[in-house]
């Protein structure tokens, strides 16, 4: 059994298709790369499993269920979180802040407890508090100390991905999809972040699928790869292999010039 | 370092700016007077027997427009504006310019008459605004006034910092002893002071000359000797403290305010009482709808509609004269059946919250305001038609609401003392619980709605239940306050629960600082307080038909120059106020690193 299994994925929008009937699975623990040009219809398929589109067709199964269609938070509180290819946090919002809310699903208090501030309500929030110190911890001490009562919006760009995915985090996925997670960072940046993926694998036991466009971070951090061309997986296997499939580089590379004419 | 310095000239000013706000200075004061601004409040005496409010009404014109001719921005890296002479003659011209055309005004409306079109150009404004002396003389001594007052102006951006405090902080001590004047008598006479009182209030209103010195030299004084705006100190001296000292200010700071609510209703008289109890009421609704507004970014323009469903419930279970269901109950705060009231009341409440809320929550923006102003008024009209009549009295609406009981006290609108202290105690209930939900999980999921809803909803905040719990809850507190109301008024009527409600308690929101709970405050008690309500008087009832043009300046004003409100809430604040936070931020930064270096 799949952790989590797509069958048909299908959506259009008005005369665009932009996925045509995707077949994909990912078992726990592994991390799977899905790449291919630009318009492939890759962040439509991050967008059809966390939620944020509703697919025409197909199953998505999630831990034996099929989630196809659910509302977003539903399916955030079953263990599928993301991050967003134009970083998108809540920019006003401290850096703990931005940490603690994501944790909003795996926390229940309600109105009353807040109203007459219960013990239990109390140990909730500190304990919300305490684990979104300990998962910006997760970043070395940039994303800490003084930061924690910062804006969002004063972080660098690097340090905002980051703390995308520390806020990923907080909502304690089993799955974290992350949606061109080096875009803009430069290249010492970059192997950092390959490293820390392979970390949030090794240590926090995520199973992550993730969209590059880097093919060095593809090759590092993947277990297997999966290329996406208008919509349609055009191959799947390991790094070597895809990146030396004839069809992979047609579709980055256009048809050699002779063969076209 | 070598400083050079090129003096610039007196006249080396932006002249088409100078001319710009003259003319503008000019017929603000023009419009003012043929509104009949003037002559209106001229009744109202600020200083006796020298200034009026309908004067100062205009007064305040060319001093403005003169400081903002002259105004030049400080920016950041570069050498502060110099400022001399020009500005006493940047000042002074616009002044002058304003003064021509007020002059040309006075002039065509002796000569014309302009009745026809502007019924308040008459005689009786030309004689009050050349006081009495012919329009040669006084057209003369408008444009006198009017120069000095501009390069009065100009002054205030020469002057020092310290001398400028003192000289607008006496000013404004001086209007505002003025303002205060019913309030301050009460209080005297409560505690047979009247001595006092007075010889600082002259017989026929307004602060009297001694006493106006008096109070502009202890104001003036007393800035002299403080270092810096009072207010900026206090606050950024509040953002700063920590934890445990925090919370000591909070404890005598609220101390404070249930000693001031308890003993503040004893020495005032009715009139201050009835105006307080007003300002309360709109501050319960202002509480509910920065929840909804402020927290949750859901922009509600038909909030008066809970109030509404508040008040004609209340009505309804209380009153004998209700025209279908007549259970009589008695809002009596200490038994049984008024916590049943109270219940059905924020039931009601609630389940109109959801009934509105569900169909709209999903809307966004624009959209959502639109729709909410729809259904403000088809709750409105509902209660007006003739279909519902039989359950709510139609356009008669619901009489004979008996006074609310607590213990051996009725509380009714003939004595505003008591509405008072209920209101006080639901104004509590509502800040608690507005603070209690800002600061927890719930808080945080409406802080995240307002920023993306789509992040939020993905980051697993349910935002449609989150939506409608903000909305639940604001109705929630304007239905006590539509409760209150009821018994104040002793009767509903559909025309008490107008568009004009909701927007004036948006206004005391935003005016006040979206999302911020001292701000509510602040701004209901300078909206409501000073201006006044819908159909309420506040201090300066003479604004009377005035009010709502008044309203809208400064909400314009406000939008320009201090979009965070009077008392940003810390978000608001950051959103607003991006640059400098990121220079603050990134100091920090270099610290945090040379800290680490060593």
């Amino acid at each position: 059994m799949h952790l989590l299994e797509i069958t048909g994925l299908t959506k259009s929008f008005g005369g665009l298709q932009a996925l045509g009937g995707v077949d994909f699975h990912i078992d726990e623990l592994e991390i799977v790369s899905v790449i291919g040009p630009n318009g492939a219809g890759k962040t439509t398929f991050f967008n059809t499993i966390s939620g944020l589109v509703v697919p025409d067709e197909g199953r998505i199964v999630f831990e034996d269920e099929d989630i196809a269609g659910l509302e977003p938070s539903e399916i955030t509180r079953r263990g599928i979180a993301r991050t967003f290819q134009n970083v998108r946090l809540f920019p006003d919002m401290t850096i703990l802040e931005n940490v603690m809310v994501a944790q909003h699903c795996r926390t229940e208090t309600g109105v009353w407890g807040a109203l007459f501030n219960t013990p239990t309500f109390r140990n909730e929030e500190r304990a919300i508090e305490e684990r979104a110190k300990d998962i910006l911890g997760f970043f070395g001490t940039r994303l800490t100390g003084y930061r924690f009562r910062q804006p969002a919006y004063v972080l660098s760009y690097a340090n905002r991905r980051r703390l995308e995915i520390a806020r990923a985090m907080g909502t304690m996925p089993r799955l974290l999809l992350l949606d061109e997670p080096t875009a803009g960072m430069n290249p010492k940046e970059t192997a950092e972040l390959t490293g820390l993926i392979r970390k949030l694998r090794d240590e926090k036991g995520f199973t992550i699928v993730v969209i590059e466009h880097e093919m060095r971070v593809v090759r590092d951090v993947s277990d297997r790869v999966v290329v996406l061309d208008h919509g349609v997986k055009i191959a799947e296997g390991s790094y070597d292999d895809v990146s030396s499939n004839p069809d992979v580089i047609e579709a980055y590379l256009g048809r050699p010039a002779e063969e076209g004419a | 370092m070598n400083q050079t310095v090129t003096r610039r000239s007196a006249t080396d000013l932006d002249w088409d700016r100078v001319r710009r706000w003259g003319i503008y200075a000019g017929l603000t004061m023009a419009f003012l007077s043929s509104i009949g601004m003037v002559e209106n409040l001229d009744k109202r005496i600020i200083v006796d027997p020298i200034l009026s409010l309908g004067f100062l009404a205009l007064l305040w014109v060319p001093v403005a427009f003169g400081y903002a001719a002259t105004y030049e921005e400080a920016k950041e890296g570069m050498a502060a504006p110099e400022k001399g002479e020009r500005d006493l003659v940047g000042g002074l011209v616009t002044g002058l310019i304003g003064g021509l055309f007020f002059v040309a005004f006075i002039a065509i409306a002796d000569a014309v008459d302009l009745r026809g079109v502007f019924p308040r150009i008459g005689p009786a404004l030309i004689d009050l605004l050349t006081f009495d002396r012919g329009v040669a003389i006084g057209s003369l001594l408008w444009l006198v006034i009017s120069g000095l007052l501009g390069m009065f102006g100009g002054l205030l951006h020469v002057l020092p910092d310290r001398v400028r405090r003192a000289v607008t902080n006496a000013l404004a001590a001086v209007f505002l002893v003025a303002l205060v004047e019913i309030a301050v008598v009460d209080i005297f006479e409560s505690l047979r002071l009247t001595v006092i009182s007075d010889w600082i209030y002259a017989k026929n209103g307004g602060v009297t000359i001694a006493g106006a010195v008096v109070i502009a030299a202890l104001a003036a004084l007393s800035s002299v000797r403080s270092e810096g705006d009072a207010v900026v100190r206090f606050r950024t001296r509040y953002a700063t403290m920590e934890g445990d000292e925090r919370k000591r200010f909070n404890l005598i700071a609220g101390a404070v305010a249930v000693v001031l609510a308890v003993v503040l209703p004893m020495i005032l008289g009715g009139l201050t009482n009835e105006l307080l109890a007003n300002v309360g009421l709109f501050l319960l609704m202002a509480l509910g709808l920065n929840l909804v507004v402020g927290y949750a970014g859901l922009l509600d323009l038909g909030y008066v509609a809970f109030f509404a469903v508040g008040a004609y419930t209340t009505a309804i279970l209380t009153s004998p004269l209700s025209p279908k269901w007549t259970p009589m109950l008695t809002l009596d705060f200490f038994s049984i059946e008024g916590w049943v009231v109270m219940v059905v009341v924020v039931a009601v409440a609630a389940l109109s919250g959801l009934v509105v809320g569900t169909p709209v929550i999903r809307l966004r923006g624009d959209y959502l305001a639109i729709v909410t102003l729809g259904f403000g008024e088809i709750v409105r009209i509902l209660f007006l038609s003739d279909w519902l009549a039989p359950a709510f009295g139609g356009a008669q609406g619901i009489r004979n609401i008996p006074a609310a009981v607590a213990g051996p006290v009725e509380i009714n609108g003939t004595k505003p003392q008591t509405i008072f202290y209920v209101v006080v105690v639901f104004v509590g209930i509502a800040i608690y619980v507005a603070w209690r939900l800002y600061h927890s999980r719930i808080g945080r999921a409406w802080a995240a709605l307002r920023e993306d809803e789509d992040v939020a909803e993905a980051m697993g905040v349910e935002t449609t239940k989150m939506k409608l719990l903000a909305f639940i809850t604001g109705a929630i507190l304007a239905s006590f306050g539509g409760m209150i109301f009821a018994v104040k008024v002793g009767s509903v009527f559909p025309s008490s629960f107008k568009l004009i409600v909701s927007i004036i308690v948006l206004v005391i929101v935003i005016v006040g600082g979206m999302g911020s709970i001292p701000g509510v405050v602040v701004g209901s008690l300078v909206l409501i307080g000073i201006l006044g309500g819908p159909t309420q008087p506040g201090l300066l009832a003479e604004f009377g038909e005035f009010k709502l043009l008044i309203y809208g300046a400064l909400l314009v004003f406000m939008m320009l120059r201090r979009p965070e409100g009077l008392w940003p809430s810390v978000q608001r604040q950051r959103e607003l106020h991006q640059e400098e936070i990121l220079q603050d931020a990134w100091l920090k930064a270099e610290a945090a690193d040379e800290e680490g270096k060593r």
